[in-house]
């Protein structure tokens, strides 16, 4: 055991823009930790550093205790990375894009045969080995391209939105496949999301918004940063109820989707008062215990959002449709 | 199951610096791109049509325009057909477009692609800047030998000593090209810029290469662009060669530099030179990270 990846004072300047803006943080060796925040946060940016893609404007990244500027050659051999998007080769088959992996990472030719007949059992895929990675539905290519990732035993694998697209049972069985490799090879698995259910089956989460990390913790300990319940009610006129609910309770609500979130210690009791004493027609209300959503709300004052579409994030789309109609 | 003795083992042998490294992975970059191009064998029939309309068409048309004495000798030696003269223009514009379509698929690969596999290896990153220069060429080559089937439609006869040559000088032609393809692509950032490069680099590069008509004779502000133009030295020996076996009088569309005619060799030479210092750029702008 011992840290795998440590960070500090990390910032990634892009002219004036500064995408990183001093992120701290230390992943143990066999942990799952999730990095948590809306597009545009950092996410990528923070992970590409980490992978020898950028170079960090200040501050230091280790990955296995190597200095991820001083010798990228020697961090890539033990990482292994699954890209937001597919970057499988699919002209080739399933089994020659993970022999092409191992040739390029110098894996000998039995050892690297019989790996990927281990893995592609594991990502139950061996019966579809010979057929070309084109013919694969989207959580096909996913699992695929995790095979792919472990397969050069890396000690850290970098996961940037790995369910990304994928509907919620093919993403609960990506999680299989991650748990399953986890325990088989013991790999630390650094994954970014939006995903705030997926970051429930991390170990540690660090939330990060607008280049700085907000909040790092298990995800008992940050919804432990609400003090009991929330509350979500849905009213015509949401600026109005908030202003109630202020002057009534003396409880600041949180608006967010044409909602109101609030936080008390007892849900229970206090929904009954809520729809007594306010006077305005409520639309619908619940109660739940805290979820990641509520704590990135109240941490960073905005709900987990999509930004506007970038160029890369335009070329991306284009690229996607390209794809989806040739098949 | 692994136990952690095999793990140590499949992470301490990464290819690492020169040597049997950097050929095993520029053999491994090449070997996609050849097989990607092997099973995507519609394409390459889609892609011969062009060079058909060039030369059934547009060769046939101009051919009967200039009354079919194009380049006739006053001495009342063979002449060339247009047709004839255009046929090496056309198997060097296949070359030409296949390279540069080929190298601008990089910019993809790059942002969304396999390429970024590449990318995170640990390989010199040398590897993929030569393997995707040798990829391409194989394939642009290829693409422009296709076209020697034509030959005997065309009237020209084919020695094997006469496809060897076409052969070598192809591939400098294709190599030349292809980095430089490859060269740009490692600049740009996104597929905007690939309009640019067809109408600003690719369409001049073609019409002042001599494919459609020869280099002389021309005013002089042409002169010194044909002259500027590395690809008129890659597609003037594939004509020599090709037609001047066939006995056609093609020797006097040769370039000329201050009315000396370049041997074949030093043409080539200058496509490759091109090509190296082409490549050369691509290998720094690869390694270089952002």
């Amino acid at each position: 055991m011992g840290r795998v990846i440590e960070v500090e004072r990390l910032v990634k300047k892009y002219g004036d823009i500064e995408a990183v803006r001093g992120i701290d943080l230390a992943v143990e060796q066999g942990e799952v930790f999730g990095f948590l925040g809306p597009n545009g946060a950092g996410k990528t940016t923070t992970i590409s550093i980490l992978c020898t893609l950028l170079r960090p404007t200040a501050g230091q990244a280790r990955v296995a205790g190597i200095d991820v500027s001083r010798d990228p050659g020697a961090v890539r051999s033990r990482i292994g990375l699954v890209f937001q998007d597919p970057s499988l080769d699919d002209q080739l088959t399933a089994r020659e894009n993970l022999d092409l992996h191992g040739r390029i990472y110098g894996i000998a030719g039995p050892v690297r045969r019989q790996r990927i007949d281990e893995l592609l059992q594991v990502v139950e895929l061996a019966d579809r080995a010979n057929s070309l990675v084109r013919t694969f539905s989207g959580g096909m290519k996913r699992r695929l391209e995790i095979a792919r990732g472990v397969l050069h035993h890396p000690q850290v694998l970098f996961l940037d939105e790995p369910t990304l697209g994928l509907d919620p049972q093919t993403r609960k069985h990506i999680w299989d496949y991650l748990n399953e490799l986890r325990r088989r090879e013991g790999v630390t698995l650094f994954m970014t999301t939006h995903y705030m259910d997926e970051a429930e089956f991390c170990d540690r989460i660090a939330i990060i918004d607008r280049g700085q990390i907000v909040a790092l913790g298990t995800p008992v300990e940050l919804k432990g940063r609400i003090g009991g319940d929330v509350i979500t009610v849905s009213v015509g006129d949401v600026p109005a109820a908030a202003q109630e609910i202020q002057t009534r309770f003396g409880i600041a609500p949180l608006a967010a989707n044409g909602t109101l979130r609030i936080e008390v210690p007892d849900g229970a009791s206090f929904l009954p008062r809520l729809v007594r004493e306010l006077p305005m027609r409520i639309d619908s209300v619940s109660l739940s215990r805290p979820s990641l959503d509520d704590v990135f709300l109240k941490l960073t004052g905005h709900a987990i959002r999509a930004e506007g579409a970038s160029d890369k994030e335009m070329m991306r789309n284009m690229g996607r449709m390209w794809r989806g109609g040739r098949r | 199951m692994t136990t952690a003795a095999q793990r140590t083992t499949g992470i301490a042998t990464p290819m690492r610096g020169i040597g049997g490294g950097l050929l095993g992975a520029i053999y491994i970059v090449w070997w996609r791109d050849i097989t990607r191009y092997w099973r995507d064998r519609a394409r390459v029939g889609a892609s011969l049509a062009q060079p058909l309309l060039y030369l059934v068409i547009f060769g046939t048309g101009l051919a009967s325009s200039l009354g079919g004495g194009f380049g006739a000798t006053t001495a009342g030696g063979a002449g060339v057909s247009y047709t004839q003269f255009i046929y090496p223009g056309v198997i060097s514009m296949s070359v030409l477009f296949t390279a540069i379509f080929g190298a601008m698929s990089i910019v993809w690969d790059r942002e969304f692609g396999f390429m970024r596999e590449l990318l995170v290896a640990p390989i010199d990153r040398a590897a993929i800047a030569i393997g995707k220069t040798l990829g391409g060429a194989t394939q642009a080559m290829i693409q422009g030998l296709i076209l020697l089937v034509l030959a005997p439609f065309v009237g020209v006869t084919l020695a094997p000593s006469v496809i060897a040559e076409v052969v070598v000088l192809t591939f400098v032609l294709a190599f030349g090209l292809s980095a430089m393809g490859v060269a740009l692509a490692s600049f740009m950032r996104s597929m905007q810029g690939f309009q640019v490069v067809m109408n600003f680099l690719m369409m001049p590069m073609f019409f002042l290469s001599g494919a459609l008509f020869p280099l002389v004779g021309l005013p002089g502000w042409m002169t010194v662009l044909t002259r500027l133009n590395p690809a008129s030295y890659g597609i003037d020996p594939i004509r020599r060669v090709l037609l001047g076996s066939s006995g056609f009088p093609v020797e006097r569309f040769a370039i000329t530099i201050f009315d000396q005619t370049l041997p074949i060799a030093a043409e080539a030479a200058v496509v490759l030179g091109f090509g190296a210092v082409m490549l050369g750029i691509a290998v720094r702008a690869f390694q270089r990270r952002d």
